[in-house]
């Protein structure tokens, strides 16, 4: 359908409205009637009208499944993508619960609705299949995360992540728009479906090849694969807490959910082959390169790092590492796999950033010292922190572990008769070994190095506590039953 | 029933840390009770089980869309190692009765890593079985790295990253064997049955092997386990040497021997006179034996010499394992047993009975100490259990050890003979390190030179005497684990090993 | 009875003895010692109700028990004694109680002392009575250990290297038994010593062998004769025969008197039985072939260890030398029944006289070396520790009883007819002359030579000048006459009515002439 009511419009795209209803309410509430209030009761207030809009949203979704496909591939609504945009309205409340109560910054209101837009271009990422709507949607999401990772003004750290970002990002938006606009020519068409029809053919168009590489470099780019990578150990490093976790989770998951939809849907039959002597020309090979990259110095320059968000960084790097390795075995079996990886990784990072963030408070600093003796201090955290480094470095029976199982498996068994992207599988289970030294040298100072001025507790609030402990039971529970996430991808 | 092995232990963990601060006593027998109540349901579960056949113990589909299951069951092998470790959890809570320090969690890790434990022995669907074997790893860590004594961080780490690297070569092999047998089930009966192609078997057999051999103490992969061994706690060590090292063993035996048993075939060619899988884990298995116990004799360190000690041991049990023949098996598993309650004896004793009280492993420092003076009652563990783990007769090792040797002589005679002098420089590094540590320097009978040591305490006693009990009980009357360890490996699930074999 | 089986009714008693002792006598030295000595008597009781029991005309085993224990190594528990096993039991059950009274003087450590003899007593009854290779061995350790340390904590100022190399002989010797029998379980399938005595009577115990003879080429009468070696060795080590001998002058120096006891009265005998009861019914045939070496081995250790025992000066290493000496004597005998003599049916006679000259001599010097070491412990305590023989001299003067009752003690050594000692060894040559004429004059060499130092000994210590720090030396209280007296009493009777031993005996030693069948 290429037509449609905008009525019909509307009721299609009704939980993105609730949510910018909301951010606007946000801004308009703090406004009108907060001018006078402490930063404190405003923030509250604030996340408060945010979650409200953000699980109305929820509740909608749930309540009126759609099946809409309409302008050209622009929106396209079935059972997955919905369920994307729960798991992302979730992530997003999750991230504004970690915002509650932090100090970086006056005008909360304007963060919030940031952080409510930036949402609102997420759930559009994940509901179409048009090259347009992608690019712009991308746009939207990465606009509003530089300006909240520049949000705090006190920090110059922040500032000089926001303009690495700003600036890389800008570069690979426009690798993405000429590689779209290359696709564009080789197929009159901007949507995913019929571009696949039209580059189908027994040799690769070499215009076809570029705009492969130039799609991988843009969205690569957005989920911090190497080589495109830079940006981001700075952006963890400098953004404000909330805003380092929603790119690590959030963003994240949409870039990964689009990244699948891009290269299986749009570029399907130009797949060749990472098989181990069995190369053919196509974009697996190009993205098993990626992959393999991503996980080796991910992992390899994290053993380095002293600064548990620059650490948690390089193995952002290496986990898009493995998640690419469900891209690439495009079936359906590692699309599932692929979500139920982004999805829990996603949580387990802003579980994880919820506890630097209290440390970061607490201490002013994020390296490895200032997480000494943790565990006197502060047990509940420290002990949501092992749940999620165990879960990162792929430990049973959290839900790490069982996303790689599943993703390793789904890779070797996409290659029916014989297990050719064996190496892979191999490098990334190698790495995924090495990546236990660096998570437990965290834990190693959580728990066994003494605090460096005696056992004096930390106080944290209770909704924090409760936020961290729902999180982490989350990641177990994920882990023990995963069919529970599984069944509804 | 027997599922509730690893309940409880878990539930004891939550329990445990939820004690208020400085509950020193009530986390000690509030652990205690737990590893009893663990240990009595596998005698329970032993006594109920007349002979040693595969039973079911809990079923229960986990993932359906990838075939794996929530499946525990329990043949002759894993009752014998349940059991093994229901004694060893028991007597390192006993042997932990003095800590002070964070004892809580110590006592939680503790439980933690013995769920895990029980875990493993129980599963039989392969991806629980590596859930729960990865489960255990991390409690190892924390438990040398916070209460540990030399260079513990670093042992920790070490010994944390060999056996990630072990498990993860094992995720390989079982991933792999997995999506070979269709990617429908992960269950060990039935993977079992499947045919693997040759030449799948022939590298997967090797990997999978050999990331449980690291754990076993696989020479030359053994070098984790004198530093982690020495560096842990007592109670850690016990567990350590006497339960970790055979969860390997158990996993080559279990995962590797059963799945890919064609892995074990000849080549057809020869290299370095190797022809098969088989040759090449044997002769590294006699070289374990020799070479721990010739590592063993020079040590200063007394820890070390246990240490070192197991990994010989360990090689008997691997060497049992190659020989493929039932007698051998038999003795591996048995071997298993009686390694596991000597390993923590002797662990016990060094560190807790004689470290605590005298702050020194030196062994020429000991000497000075007259201990048989001091501490005769630890003096008289060590002779006993120096003198089981020679394999004297009337203790465990004697039966295990012969029924090792008997195999070795039917398949490869000239490593008996190996073998045996391995036993010889055996007796030699217990003599030396009996002699040295507790009987001091010969000839005076002057009084001892140090200030009178803190009598063995009651905790310490009870641990020792379940230890020794269990050795001379199995050594005497060894028929009582052989009646459901032999039955258990003539069960069809060891046909495709033990069967058309010939010799 | 009736209810109980015996055999391991006996063999528990000295081990829960020992248990009591430790658990009760840790404080007390007295209860410690008390104990100790009940539960010994309570063993010799029962060992005398078998000897009241035992039918002598049967040659064959009584009181067997038969259990299985670990079939998949084919073992059983397997327990019985005939005429020679009930002797040994008799001589342990007799001695132990000697040693335990003779011990009474030990300070340190005392429960632990007498506990390690009643485990070493258990060791003992195990031996004597085990009949499957896996138990027997369990108990020949059993002795071992215990015997170890006794000498280890106990002993003279030599004692670490005493103890060293006495733990070291033993232990190669015990290597050797448990691979060779390894070996024959391999090939044979069995650990039990009367099947495979039935194999080699019936010709079958040979081919077993041929199973494993094509590896390297060798036949099965080689590697018969290797493993025969191996279990030769182990017990050669223990009786012991020249040359492997040099542990036992010190260990029996070195060791405190009880232990010493023990170790000359009865684990010297275990050694000697297990030539009778595991080597000549399994090996008989590969003996043979080595039979004249044998014998002059056993002429060796005759000879030599009197003519070394002529040059000792301390009392206990010229009665360690009398040891060995004596039970060459037994060895002479075993070694000269092996003689071929199908053709010569009188013959068969004297090897039963032989054997029965061996087991009369085996108990007879038993029991008097065993009183020999007590008297020198008595000496010892009165002299403050001295035992010298030059450090004595007309003792006879002041301590006359003592003197008197040593002089039987020596007597019954060195043979006096109307004294136990001569009837066994009168036996012994009468059936050795014939067998094994040449070995046996030269061995008459070592009785000679045994008289020269015994009386060597009585005109030392007992006769001679009195030295002054003698004058004052007490006599044997009334307490130690009591004690000794059943010792002294069953020498005179011995010598004087063999036949209340031969009786039981007999049958069992004409049973194994015969059952040798040569």
């Amino acid at each position: 359908m290429t037509t449609i009511n905008y009525l019909d419009l509307l009721h299609l795209v009704l939980p993105e409205v609730i949510v910018v209803i909301a951010a606007l309410c946000v801004l308009s509430v703090d406004l009108m009637f907060l001018r006078t209030s402490g930063t404190g009761l405003r923030g509250s207030i604030g996340a408060m009208l945010s979650l409200a809009g953000c699980a109305t949203a929820v509740a909608w979704i749930l309540h009126t499944p759609q099946y809409a496909n309409v302008l050209d591939g622009m929106l396209v609504l079935n059972l997955l993508a919905q369920r994307m945009q729960i798991a992302l309205l979730i992530l997003t409340m999750l991230t504004i619960l970690t915002f509650i109560g932090s100090t970086f910054t006056q005008y909360v209101s304007e963060y919030l609705a940031l952080i409510l837009l930036a949402t609102v271009s997420m759930m559009f990422l994940v509901s179409t299949q048009n090259l347009l709507l992608i690019f712009l949607s991308l746009e939207l999401l990465s606009l509003s995360l530089y300006i909240l990772t520049a949000f705090n003004k006190r920090s110059v750290l922040s500032a000089e992540a926001a303009l690495k970002y700003f600036i890389f990002g800008g570069i690979s938006a426009a690798f993405l728009l000429f590689g779209s606009s290359l696709l564009y020519g080789l197929s009159n068409s901007t949507n995913l479906m019929r571009i696949a029809s039209s580059v189908h053919g027994p040799f690769l168009d070499p215009l076809l090849i570029v705009a492969i590489v130039m799609t991988v470099i843009g969205l690569g780019f957005k989920v911090a694969a190497a080589p495109f990578h830079f940006w981001a150990p700075d952006a963890y490093q400098g953004a404000p807490a909330p805003s380092a976790a929603l790119i690590a989770s959030g963003s994240k998951v949409a870039g990964f959910f689009i990244f699948y939809q891009v290269m299986v849907i749009g570029f399907a039959s130009a797949e060749g082959s990472g098989v181990w002597r069995g190369y053919t020309p196509g974009w697996v090979p190009v993205i098993a390169i990626v992959a393999a990259l991503s996980m080796v110095l991910g992992n390899l320059v994290a053993i380095l790092q002293t600064s548990v968000r620059r650490l948690l960084a390089y193995s952002a790097i290496a986990h898009a590492g493995y998640m690419l390795l469900g891209i690439l075995s495009h079936t359906d079996q590692s699309r599932g796999a692929l979500l139920y990886y982004a999805v829990t990784y996603a949580l387990t990072v802003l579980g994880a950033f919820g506890v630097v963030a209290l440390v970061e408070e607490e201490t002013g600093g994020d390296t490895l010292a200032d997480f000494a003796g943790l565990s006197r201090r502060a047990p509940v955290p420290s002990f949501c922190m092992l749940i999620f480094l165990l879960s990162l470095a792929g430990i049973p029976p959290f839900a790490g572990f069982f996303g790689k199982f599943y993703l390793f498996s789904s890779v070797l068994t996409s290659t029916p008769g014989t297990l050719g992207l064996l190496w892979l599988v191999v490098l990334a289970i190698a790495m995924s070994a090495v990546s236990l030294y660096y998570y437990l040298k965290v834990l190693k100072y959580i728990y066994v190095t003494d605090p460096p001025d005696g056992i004096v507790p930390i106080r944290i609030s209770v909704l924090r506590q409760v936020v961290l402990c729902l999180i982490a039971l989350g990641v177990a529970l994920l882990g023990c039953t995963p069919s529970l996430l599984l069944r509804w991808l | 029933m027997l599922a509730w092995t690893i309940y409880i232990s878990f539930l004891g963990v939550p329990v445990l840390l939820l004690l208020p601060k400085g509950s020193v006593r009530a986390a000690r027998i509030l652990a205690l009770l737990t590893a009893v109540a663990g240990f009595a349901v596998t005698l329970w579960g032993f006594a109920q089980q007349r002979t040693g056949e595969l039973v079911t113990v809990a079923r229960a589909p986990w993932v359906p869309s990838l075939g794996v299951e929530y499946h525990l069951a329990s043949d002759g092998i894993s009752l014998t190692l349940l059991l093994l470790t229901g004694i060893v959890a028991i007597s390192g809570v006993l042997f932990s009765w003095n800590i002070e320090h964070r004892a809580k969690e110590f006592f939680a890790f503790y439980l933690a890593l013995i769920g895990g434990v029980y875990g493993v022995f129980l599963s039989f669907d392969l991806l629980l079985l590596f859930v729960f074997y990865e489960i255990a790893i991390i409690p190892k860590y924390f438990l040398i790295a916070i209460w540990g004594s030399t260079r513990r961080e670093h042992a920790a780490m070490k010994l944390a990253l060999y056996s990630f690297v072990g498990s993860a070569m094992v995720l390989i092999g079982l991933i792999a064997a997995y999506v070979v047998a269709g990617a429908r089930t992960m269950d060990l009966v039935q993977l079992a049955q499947f045919p693997f192609p040759i030449h799948f078997q022939m590298w997967a057999f090797p990997l999978v092997f050999v990331g449980f051999g690291i754990l076993a103490g696989l020479w030359p992969f053994h070098t984790w386990a004198p530093t982690g061994h020495v560096a842990a706690p007592t109670a850690a060590s016990m567990l350590l040497a006497g339960v970790v090292m055979k969860l390997g063993a158990y996993g080559c035996l279990r995962v590797a021997m059963t799945l890919f048993p064609r892995g074990l075939d000849a080549w057809g060619f020869h290299v370095f006179g190797f022809g098969s899988w088989r040759d090449v884990f044997a002769l590294l298995a006699l070289i374990g034996i020799v070479y721990g116990a010739m590592v063993a004799l020079v040590q200063k360190d007394f820890k070390f010499v246990i240490g070192y000690s197991s990994i010989s041991h360990m090689g008997f049990v691997l060497l049992g394992l190659m020989t493929l023949q039932q007698i051998g098996l038999d003795g591996a598993v048995l071997q298993m047993f009686s390694h596991g309650i000597l390993a923590g004896l002797l662990f016990a004793v060094v560190g807790r009975m004689v470290y605590d009280r005298t702050h020194t492993r030196d062994l020429s420092e000991l000497e000075t100490m007259h201990l048989s003076k001091a501490i005769p009652f630890a003096a008289a563990t060590f002779v006993l259990g120096g003198m089981a783990s020679i394999g004297l007769p009337g203790f465990s090792g004697f039966v295990a050890e012969l029924q090792v040797l008997i195999g070795t002589w039917r398949s490869f005679p000239l490593f008996t003979v190996v073998a045996g002098v391995g036993i010889v420089i055996g007796i030699a590094y217990t003599w030396r390190a009996m002699q040295k540590a507790f009987f001091g320097s010969s000839n005076h009978s002057a009084p001892p030179t140090v200030a009178p040591l803190p009598p063995i305490s009651a905790p310490e006693r009870i641990g020792a005497m379940i230890l020794v009990g269990a050795s001379v009980i199995i050594g005497v009357y060894p028929q009582l684990l052989l009646r459901v360890i032999v039955p258990a490996l003539h069960s069809p699930l060891f046909d495709g090993l033990l069967k058309g074999r010939g010799k | 009875m009736n209810i109980l089986p015996p055999i391991s009714c006996l063999t528990i008693v000295p081990l829960l003895g020992a248990i009591a002792v430790l658990a009760l006598g840790a404080k007390n030295k007295r209860l410690a010692g008390g104990l100790a000595l009940t539960f010994a008597f309570l063993a010799l009781a029962i060992t005398l109700v078998l000897w009241h029991r035992f039918n002598p005309i049967s040659g064959g085993l009584q009181f067997e028990e038969v259990r299985a224990w670990i079939p998949v190594l084919g073992v059983q528990y397997h327990v019985g004694v005939d005429g020679l096993g009930l002797l040994m039991l008799m001589l342990s059950a007799i001695v132990v109680p000697m040693a335990m009274a003779a011990s009474w003087h030990i300070q340190e450590r005392v429960s632990l002392y007498f506990a390690l003899m009643l485990m070493l007593e258990a060791g003992l009854f195990g031996t004597f009575t085990a009949l499957n290779f896996f138990h027997w061995f369990l108990f020949w350790e059993l002795s071992l250990i215990p015997a170890f340390f006794l000498i280890r904590l106990w002993g003279g100022s030599e004692r670490a290297a005493a103890a060293t190399q006495f733990f070291l002989y033993t232990m190669v010797g015990s290597v050797a038994l448990l691979l060779a029998f390894l070996a024959i379980f391999l090939c044979t399938g069995k650990f039990d010593f009367m099947d495979l005595a039935e194999m080699a009577r019936n010709g079958q115990f040979l081919p077993a062998f041929a199973a494993i003879s094509d590896w390297h080429r060798f036949t099965a009468e080689k590697v018969a004769l290797v493993l025969c070696f191996g279990v030769f060795l182990g017990f050669a080590v223990k009786v012991p025969l020249v040359p492997f001998h040099t542990w036992l002058p010190a260990a029996y120096a070195e060791a405190p008197t009880g232990t010493t006891m023990l170790l000359t009265g009865t684990m010297s005998k275990m050694g000697v039985y297990g030539f009778l009861r595991i080597l000549l019914p399994i090996f008989c045939v590969q003996l043979r072939l080595v039979r004249t070496p044998l014998l002059w081995i056993a002429v060796a250790t005759i000879v030599l260890s009197a003519y070394a025992a002529l040059a000792q000066r301390d009392l206990k290493r010229i009665f360690a030398y009398s040891s060995i000496n004596h039970l060459g004597y037994c060895m002479l005998g075993i070694f000269s029944i092996l003689k071929f003599t199908g053709e010569n049916p009188s013959l068969a006679n004297e090897k039963a006289a032989t054997l029965n000259g061996v087991f009369l001599q085996m108990f007879n010097h038993g029991l008097t070396a065993a009183t020999l070491f007590w008297f020198v412990a008595l000496l010892e305590k009165r002299s403050g520790g001295l035992r010298g023989l030059d450090d004595f001299g007309g003792l006879r003067k002041v301590v006359p009883v003592l003197c008197g009752l040593m002089g039987i003690a020596l007597f019954s050594s060195l043979g006096l007819p109307g004294l136990n000692g001569f009837v066994g060894e009168f036996l012994i040559f009468k059936g050795t002359f014939p067998l094994a004429t040449w070995p046996a004059s030269v061995s008459v060499l070592g009785l000679l030579l045994t008289a020269i130092f015994i009386l060597t000994i009585l005109q030392r210590v007992f006769s001679g000048p009195l030295q002054e720090r003698w004058s004052q030396m007490p006599d044997l209280t009334v307490g130690e006459r009591l004690a000794l007296l059943p010792a002294i009493a069953l020498m005179f009777v011995l010598g004087l009515y063999p036949q209340l031993v031969l009786g039981v005996i007999n049958s069992t030693a004409m049973q194994m002439v015969q059952q040798l069948r040569f």
